[in-house]
């Protein structure tokens, strides 16, 4: 290598360095970071470095006129703030040293410029800030959250709202309960002269709803079926739409399943299919260019 | 050797259980004795069974006499004791909610909502995330913006909040949502209201996407759900209450039955999103569709989101020593409910 003095190379190649660890040289003023013989501040006796404090750099120089004064051994320049201003400042005070030294150092100075550049950047930044965690609280949370979940027994909370709003009125008009409408039903019902109306399912509506909701709840519960259930609800309401347009105007028989007129939508399918379990021919559908019943049913 | 040690180990069994029974005898002095202070392992461990299988046995005995006495007494027996729980237990906390109450009525026609519950302002909120989210965060973005009517769902790509927030105002959104990510799960919810609401930070929990619903439904429908608001009775509570309400379009569709649930129960936030519909007057079934989670409220902050200089309202605070969380439960323990 060519930066060698006569003086140094007599140290030899070998073992000359104990901050040696994995090729790298953990001396503060290596210029390079590697560990070599041409990169040794120990082993070369004129040897400069750049180096940054406080994002001001500074050009280090030691040359074997003050090997023998330790303290005094490196000397400190003050680089420029400019980049090509210091620039040439490492040029001129390192004229006619070896031309290794010099390169590395501009190398580096020029690394140690582009770091500063993006740390003056990263602060402008949004900054993540990394809340930390404590276990403790954590493991009591979750415990806490499992036992309020348990207690706030959602399921019937909803339900229950969900029955108070409907009794309170905030529905109007959609769902048809009241007794008095059942009955009128029942009326319509009976003027029609329908066979496939069973007596089971008329008596069932006569009584209380009580006794019926335990058929339905049967059919019912499976809610996976719930989406066949959501088709089943829409032939329901068109087909009791045709029911009611006949049996307002009274034009044409349908042989249909269902008759309750304003029954609940989750009744009827459940009905509708225990109807359909008993019957055992083909329902056919007569279809009447009417008009739109007036009532809109909830789909 | 063998037959002595055997009997010695024999010996000292019955010499305790005689000291025992001496004990239980001589009721007058506090037993001395507690099956803790055997040095033996295995022997302490039997002991400790024996006295379980007492109480046990004891526990039955008392039950069994007091449903005799109560069958015995019929009609003139007490009525059943109510077990305690936390619910019950609690100590009134002042700052619950009079619904008749005018100052309370007073604020809330006044303040940043009520424009909104005046029918002026329809709602529309803007979903993001905090930054490189993760398949499951998106999915819930996502989720949450089908439940949520009027909600867009936006990347965000490095924006600092403090600079999102006047384009949403720009833009006329009413809300920010953004979720926030840790660890590929999402952690905590920021929602901000805009033109200068309030800000409420909370921690996410148990985040549960549609598809790992059992029995779930179809997908929720474009219609506006219905809300419910359950426990939001202290003054705190009402007021994150309205900042959930006001997610929500005022006019709900009824036709869609759909209804997006807020329960608070000891704190804890849970929401739920069902499709219900009314077998007959008295029997509702509700099937859940949409994502559930459960929030906790970290911190309210009066305008938008400022987390340097923001004047914060409420502040959640954990202690770590498990003697003051004891203390607190007994006193008074939510601030929401």
């Amino acid at each position: 290598v060519s930066n060698l003095n006569k003086s140094d190379s007599k140290i030899g190649n070998l073992l000359f360095c104990l901050t040696k660890s994995q090729n790298f040289c953990r001396n503060e003023y290596n210029i390079t970071g590697l560990c070599n013989r041409s990169s040794c501040p120990l082993a070369n006796s004129q040897y400069a470095t750049i180096r940054e404090e406080k994002g001001q750099c500074f050009l280090y120089m030691k040359v074997i006129e003050r090997a023998a004064f330790p303290a005094k051994m490196w000397e400190k320049v003050k680089l420029s703030k400019n980049y090509e201003k210091a620039l040439e400042q490492i040029d001129e005070n390192l004229i006619y040293w070896p031309r290794f030294i010099r390169h590395k150092c501009k190398q580096r100075f020029t690394k140690i410029t582009q770091y500063l550049i993006r740390m003056r950047k990263l602060v402008l930044k949004r900054q993540r800030k990394l809340v930390p965690l404590s276990r403790k609280v954590e493991r009591r949370e979750k415990r806490k959250e499992e036992k309020a979940l348990i207690a706030a027994q959602l399921d019937n909370a909803i339900e229950k709202e969900l029955l108070e709003r409907l009794k309170q009125g905030t529905y109007g008009d959609i769902y048809n309960f009241p007794v008095h409408a059942f009955d009128r039903a029942l009326e319509q019902q009976d003027e029609e002269s329908e066979e496939e109306e069973e007596d089971e399912e008329e008596e069932e509506e006569d009584d209380e709803d009580v006794g019926k909701s335990e058929f339905v709840a049967e059919d019912e519960v499976e809610e996976s079926d719930l989406s066949d259930f959501e088709e089943m609800n829409k032939l329901r309401t068109s087909s009791d739409e045709e029911e009611q347009e006949s049996s307002e105007e009274e034009e044409e028989e349908e042989m249909e399943v269902e008759t309750k007129a304003s029954k609940s939508k989750g009744k009827s399918p459940a009905n509708g299919s225990a109807a359909r379990k008993k019957r055992a021919y083909v329902e056919i559908e007569y279809e009447q260019e009417t008009e739109p019943t007036p009532k809109s049913r909830a789909t | 050797m063998w037959s002595v040690e055997g009997g010695t180990e024999e010996f000292q069994p019955e010499q305790e259980e005689k000291m025992e029974k001496s004990e239980q005898a001589a009721a007058a002095f506090p037993p001395s004795f507690s099956v803790s202070e055997i040095k033996n392992k295995q022997r302490r461990h039997l002991m400790f069974m024996k006295f379980k299988q007492e109480k046990r046995k004891q526990k039955l005995q008392l039950k069994k006499k007091k449903k005799k006495e109560r069958e015995a007494l019929g009609d003139k027996a007490p009525p059943k004791e109510v077990p305690k729980t936390i619910e019950n237990q609690r100590v009134y906390d002042e700052t619950t909610v009079n619904p008749e109450d005018e100052e309370v009525a007073f604020d809330e026609g006044t303040d940043e909502f009520c424009s909104y519950f005046n029918g002026l302002t329809n709602p529309k909120v803007l979903i993001t995330t905090s930054d490189r989210p993760r398949g499951r965060t998106v999915r819930f973005c996502e989720q949450l913006a089908t439940v949520i009517p009027n909600a867009y769902v936006y990347y965000r790509r490095g924006l600092a909040l403090k600079r999102v927030v006047p384009q949403c105002i720009a833009r006329n959104f009413t809300y920010v949502m953004v979720v926030n990510e840790d660890r590929k799960v999402p952690n905590g919810l920021v929602l901000c209201h805009l033109p200068d609401g309030p800000t409420a930070h909370f921690k996410v929990s148990s985040v549960r996407l549609r598809k790992e619903m059992k029995r779930r439904g179809k997908e929720p429908t474009e219609h506006s759900p219905e809300v419910i608001l359950n426990n939001f009775s202290t003054r705190l509570g009402h007021s994150i209450g309205r900042l959930f309400a006001a997610l929500f379009p005022q006019d709900p569709q009824f036709v869609g039955r759909q209804v997006a649930t807020f329960h608070n129960q000891r704190d804890f936030i849970f929401f739920r999103f069902h499709r219900y519909i009314f077998k007959n007057e008295k029997k509702v079934g509700i099937q859940e569709l949409g994502p559930r989670f459960t929030l906790k409220l970290r911190s309210l902050q009066k305008g938008t989101f400022d987390s340097k200089f923001g004047e914060y309202e409420w502040v959640l605070k954990v202690s770590l020593s498990a003697v003051t969380v004891f203390f607190k439960m007994q006193e008074e323990l939510c601030c929401l409910i």
